[in-house]
């Protein structure tokens, strides 16, 4: 996974499409970032922030009991250990290092699922900046745990009312915003999309997962290298860090969209808050809402990277179903003690059907990005189906 | 004379090409007509307001392009949309929709210069001029190269912010504008926050003119008939009539 030159592309994916007013922010990030990531003082204050901080490296575990009743070896890398309960950290604590270091005194965040504006509040008060997270209506409804958190941290949590209420929406208020104040303002963003240098930095932030799942794979497999690497799909942050790891290796690369918010298999090319990737949108162009039950994958867009490892043929991308991901959740929590985040139980979703149908040949290995914990999702899933409570039957 | 664009957001309500007849009669020297867009990242409550309402009434590009092309309106008429709408189409065709409607410039918000070549010349061939924008914190030689590659004028955005009403013309805008009228000898208009005849003052002694958005579409949702828009459009018009050229 290459870096995307002065334009930001990936293939013809990418670029920096905003308000000629966010030009200069932009470009300032970028000259940031590349000053920052080359400087060794920068990469070890992150380090020792991600170890002491956050918690990593965190474990590789064998999921022992659920690759014994699918028939395939299992290892879950567990970002659900991270400080804050999700992946979102790292690449928060690699943007407030590097807000400090431009000089900025705020951070300006969207939310979905309320994982990165945790991560973010989080980070805030850890390195004294102030912190303002735009998110949805909506989702500050089944996030209420998440809003709650966010405002324990002294951070402001502003809700967005227009459109569809939720991530999509709530990151073009955040840009709208940034406008506003991009003197004193850095804006915080959540995954692998926005204007360059935003998918390429974040991508560098979460490499972390792979780089360690790499090491640590390496010492647990006797080939090494698993033969797929799976990981949950939004914008996609998760996944581009796994996949970082092992773009080298002969692993089979594998992003699990939710089926409602599938921009790789149902959306066309298109632009939206400041990048060139597939979206969904209807077909006058206008921006599709997508449904997922995961907050944190209800985004019509896609990374930029992800459309181009896509049309290259280097990750394959598949889609899961809201119906397929509680039991999956549910699955999980009886086999092996976790509760994973419903973002997260997409991918193990994917493995549990694709091992049923051999899509997954018998002892294959199988990496999962367990990119969050369960917790923040409890109040759904009682709502989703409180009966799935119930037992389930031995390896359905 | 100092040029006045009002602006309105195309399919607004049924009848709403009237808004730009009374705009002709009361001293538009051209009018920005908005393509809605689903997700307006430039904009404010106000005109986000307006896209949405124009959108659930089931309005498209093409509506909004048919609604016009039965009019005989002699001041120029400029579409603005986000780039999403031009890539669904292609650059290619959506300019050349416009000109078959019409429609003789076009402005794009998430376009900047470094990606705008494929519209740029996709509009030169069918005879539009891509406006662009240049905002305040735009570097002098950015500034340089947006104004030399404009096509017709310069659309500089007045503040760091959203489209929305103000209480006064930025100080950053008009010096914006001066920086521009130095650079250039293209008309250079304010946009953004004009929204006071007093306004329009302010802003046309450091430019060539203004556009005036929200405070012109608030009125219209707040359910402005066509005259009723005119007639404060006329005061603008009266107020820049006052400054000299
Ligand atoms: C736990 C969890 N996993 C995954 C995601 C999806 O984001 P990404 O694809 O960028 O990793 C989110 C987003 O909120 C999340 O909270």
């Amino acid at each position: 996974m290459a870096e995307p030159g002065e334009l930001g592309r990936f293939g013809e994916y990418g670029g920096r499409f905003v308000p000629e007013s966010l030009i200069p922010a932009c470009a300032r990030v970028e000259e940031a970032f590349r000053d920052a990531w080359s400087d060794p003082r920068f990469r070890r204050d992150l380090d020792r922030l991600l170890a002491v901080h956050a918690g990593r490296p965190t474990a590789l575990t064998p999921a022992w009991r659920l690759s014994a009743e699918l028939g395939i070896n299992v290892l879950l890398k567990r970002e659900d250990l991270a400080h804050t309960g999700s992946h979102k950290i790292n690449n928060v604590l690699g943007q407030a290092l590097l807000a400090r270091r431009m000089g900025k005194t705020r951070l300006l965040a969207e939310t979905g699922a309320g994982q990165h504006g945790v991560a973010t509040a989080t980070a805030g008060a850890l390195l004294g900046l102030g912190v303002t997270v735009y998110m949805g209506e909506k989702d500050i409804e089944r996030q209420a745990l998440n809003v709650f958190r966010m405002k324990m941290l002294g951070t402001e949590v502003v809700p967005v009312t227009s459109g569809s209420r939720t991530l999509k929406d709530a990151t073009s208020e955040a840009m709208r915003q940034w406008v506003t104040c991009v003197d004193e303002a850095h804006y915080c963003l959540g995954s692998v999309m926005g204007p360059h240098p935003y998918p390429w930095m974040v991508r560098e932030f979460q490499r972390v997962i792979g780089d360690e799942a790499r090491q640590q794979c390496a010492a647990e497999l006797s080939t090494g290298v698993p033969d797929y690497v799976v990981a949950c799909v939004g914008g996609g942050s998760n996944a581009a860090g796994t996949f970082a790891g092992f773009a080298d290796t002969g692993a089979q690369l594998i992003g699990v969209e939710a089926s409602g918010g599938a921009a790789v298999a149902s959306g066309q090319t298109g632009v939206l808050h400041g990048f060139r990737s597939y979206l969904l949108q209807d077909e006058n162009g206008q921006v599709s809402e997508a449904h997922s039950i995961a907050p944190g994958l209800d985004y019509p867009g896609v990374g930029p990277e992800h459309a181009h490892l896509n049309d290259i043929g280097r990750a394959r991308y598949v889609t899961v179903g809201d119906d397929e991901v509680v039991p999956a959740v549910h699955r999980l929590a009886r086999t092996e003690g976790i509760l994973p985040a419903l973002e997260s139980a997409h991918a193990i979703a994917w493995v549990i059907r694709a091992a049923g149908t051999g899509e997954l040949p018998p002892f294959s290995t199988v990496l999962v990005t367990l990119s969050g914990r369960g917790d923040k999702d409890v109040a759904t899933l009682m709502e989703a189906d409180p009966m799935e409570a119930g037992p389930m039957e031995a390896g359905s | 004379m100092k040029r006045l664009v009002p602006y309105v957001t195309g399919g607004i309500r049924p009848d709403w090409t009237r808004y730009l007849v009374e705009y002709e009669r009361n001293g538009a020297t051209a009018i920005e007509i908005g393509l809605p867009f689903s997700d307006p990242i430039l904009d404010g409550p106000t005109i986000q307001e307006a896209s949405d309402r124009a959108l659930s009434r089931g309005v498209t590009v093409a509506s909004v392009l048919s609604d016009i092309s039965d009019l005989s309106l002699t001041v120029p008429l400029i579409a603005m949309t986000y780039y999403n709408l031009v890539i669904n189409k292609g650059p290619e065709r959506f300019c050349a929709d416009l000109a078959a409607a019409g429609v003789s410039g076009l402005i794009v918000p998430d376009l900047p210069i470094d990606e705008a070549g494929p519209v740029v010349t996709a509009a030169e061939r069918h005879g539009v001029d891509l406006v662009l924008l240049a905002a305040p914190t735009t570097p002098p030689d950015r500034l340089a190269e947006i104004a030399a590659r404009s096509g017709g004028w310069i659309y500089a955005v007045s503040t760091m912010g959203t489209t929305g009403e103000r209480d006064q013309v930025a100080e950053e805008g008009i010096r914006l504008a001066k920086d521009l009228r130095e650079l250039t000898g293209k008309p250079v208009l304010l946009a953004f926050g004009i929204s006071r005849p007093e306004h329009a003052v302010a802003a046309a002694e450091a430019s060539d003119g203004v556009v005036i958005g929200a405070a012109l579409m608030r009125r219209i949702l707040d359910g402005g008939e066509p005259e009723e828009l005119g007639a404060v459009l006329g005061e603008f018009r009266a107020a820049l009539d006052t400054v000299a050229v």
